[in-house]
């Protein structure tokens, strides 16, 4: 099919233009000013967001540790079930990622408002009302229930491909269930483990409604900050590039940490 | 006999609680998903404005919602968009996948590491750059940003939907119609287009729904007068409080559900083929 190499050059041509060239302007953008000079400026002026910096690793972190701590019982769980029931659960477990997430999120907003359904409920219970809108905690909520099917889909779909004669040999060498567990299962699940945590953690750092919308203006991230130079008043592409740049960095290297692409198991992803 | 009888019993109700604290924790977590979604839909038959308190049954929201003009707006663009990104997208995907399959590994290596750069880098990169892209070149954001945008996060899925149907076929398929007199166009028509059609089939209905549900991408890349029903969501919950939005979102997972089924039914109609190949499970 040597010949059909042509048919490709259309989409070489558009992803040139539309995902390489973009990239580079962002690197453009981020090293010049308004007027098209070269300038270190944006990333100069850095320093001052160091709070949001930190703000969104670490509640990108908490989640993602959430979502793992949530996700691997239950794909676990669900890969031990008979083929049908799995069929069914793993639907009904995509199904909410395909909802729109600004609704998901709203939902939340609606449950946990002041004068929300819990509160509600407390009061009609006779307990004192909780403060639970705008504070981070229900950020890290927002951002466990929009990206916990990510977690989950790739540790299931690692745990049902895993050889079950490897943990009846280990049952046979006398290992128990639980050293099984953990001395076979988990480590063969790894692949899934990483790219779960990569599909948690870069939505969850990247974010820039969630913690809006769930956060009030008392959790501002870095999604906020890129939003702001574009969208915003504070009207600063230049400025909002070199901030997208320092973030791509992060991502990039939490995921060189995770072993992404050594893993060579993208299609996990998928 | 009977100790050895009790403790089977023993292990048998272990067994037993084990499954039962399995089934119960899923149970929980599926009631974490659809808890916030089974609030939004049931308020959206409430007879107030109130979010919170239950005063009665009615379908007005739902009225309303029709006849409100920058929803129904909204909804008219996110479909135009929709379908045309999945049309373009899936010729433009499925032209590049047959493309690189008659590439060398080198070359397919490099495409195919571009083309992964939108399906794993962060949406809101994706936007702001392509984005900086429009305000760089002075193109005005409106309805064709939105579409260029649009295709663009859309065509590596069709890529991805279809590569691995072209691997599953014979490489020789392609000469053998050629030796046999057909042009190189009809072969692909008559020959490779029918064996991979319901990859075609299932990245276009990908494409489609990753349109349809795009918030971030759309949100830096459209203009005041082509806002899609995802952008029209954000302004409602930031400014309005009106149950509408309730109504919306039953509507839109009652929409959401039947596509999920159809495409589910598909591919694992697909899966079923017996010459599926251990590699291609992506």
């Amino acid at each position: 099919m040597n010949k059909a190499r042509s048919a490709a050059f259309p989409y070489i041509l558009w992803s040139v233009l539309f995902t390489v060239l973009p990239l580079l302007l962002v690197a453009y953008f981020a090293f010049t000013n308004g007027s098209g000079t070269f300038t270190l400026d944006n990333f100069a002026n850095l320093g001052e967001y160091t709070a949001v910096f930190v703000r969104s690793l670490l509640l990108a972190l908490i989640s993602t540790l959430l979502c793992f701590m949530i996700g691997y019982p239950l794909a676990y769980i669900l890969s031990r079930e008979s083929a049908r029931r799995q069929q069914i659960m793993i639907m009904l477990v995509m199904l909410p990622m395909w909802m729109n997430f600004l609704l998901r999120t709203y939902a939340w907003l609606t449950i946990l408002e002041n004068n929300g359904l819990i509160n509600r409920l407390l009061e009609f219970l006779g307990f004192a009302p909780l403060h639970m809108i705008n504070t981070q905690g229900a950020v890290v909520l927002g951002m466990v229930y929009n990206y916990l099917p990510y977690m989950i889909l790739p540790i299931y779909t690692v745990l049902i491909k895993l050889d079950y004669r490897l943990i009846e040999a280990a049952h046979d060498l006398g290992a128990n269930p639980a050293k099984t567990f953990f001395r076979v299962v988990v480590p063969l699940s790894m692949p899934g483990v990483s790219s779960g945590i990569t599909m948690v953690f870069m939505p969850a750092v990247s974010t820039f409604i969630i913690s809006k919308m769930l956060g009030g203006g008392s959790s501002l991230m870095v999604g906020d900050l890129i939003e702001m130079q574009f969208l915003g008043n504070a009207y600063d592409p230049n400025l909002g590039a070199a901030i997208s740049l320092v973030m791509m960095v992060i991502i990039l290297i939490s995921m060189l940490l995770m072993g992404f692409f050594d893993s060579e198991d993208k299609a996990v992803i998928m | 006999m009977a100790p050895e009888k009790l403790v089977r019993r023993f292990w048998e109700s272990i067994r037993h609680i084990k499954t039962f604290i399995y089934r119960f924790y899923v149970w929980l977590v599926l009631v974490f998903f659809y808890a916030p979604i089974f609030v939004l839909m049931v308020f959206s038959f409430n007879n107030s404005k109130s979010r919170t308190v239950w005063l009665g049954f009615t379908f007005d929201w739902y009225l309303q919602l029709f006849k409100d003009e920058t929803i129904m707006h909204s909804v008219y663009v996110t479909l135009v968009v929709a379908v045309l990104a999945a049309l373009l997208s899936t010729v433009l995907g499925t032209a590049a996948a047959i493309g690189i399959a008659g590439m060398g590994k080198r070359q397919r290596a490099l495409i195919m590491n571009v083309t992964y750069i939108p399906v794993l880098s962060p949406e809101i990169i994706t936007g702001v750059s392509i984005m900086l892209l429009f305000v760089w070149s002075g193109l005005k954001l409106g309805m064709l940003t939105l579409l260029l945008a649009h295709i663009s996060f859309d065509v590596p899925f069709v890529i991805l939907s279809v590569s691995p149907k072209l691997r599953q076929l014979d490489p020789h398929l392609f000469e053998a119609a050629l030796d046999l007199g057909a042009k190189p166009m009809s072969a692909m028509r008559k020959v490779i287009l029918p064996q991979i059609w319901p990859g075609v089939i299932t990245g276009m209905l990908m494409a489609f729904t990753l349109s349809v549900d795009d918030f971030v991408i759309s949100y830096f890349t459209s203009g005041p007068t082509s806002q899609t029903l995802s952008i029209t969501i954000y302004a409602m919950t930031r400014k309005r409080v009106s149950p509408e939005i309730n109504a919306l979102s039953t509507l839109l997972f009652i929409v959401v559900l039947t596509l999920l089924v159809i495409v589910n039914l598909r591919q694992s109609r697909d899966n079923k083929q017996p010459q599926r190949k251990e590699e291609d499970v992506r």
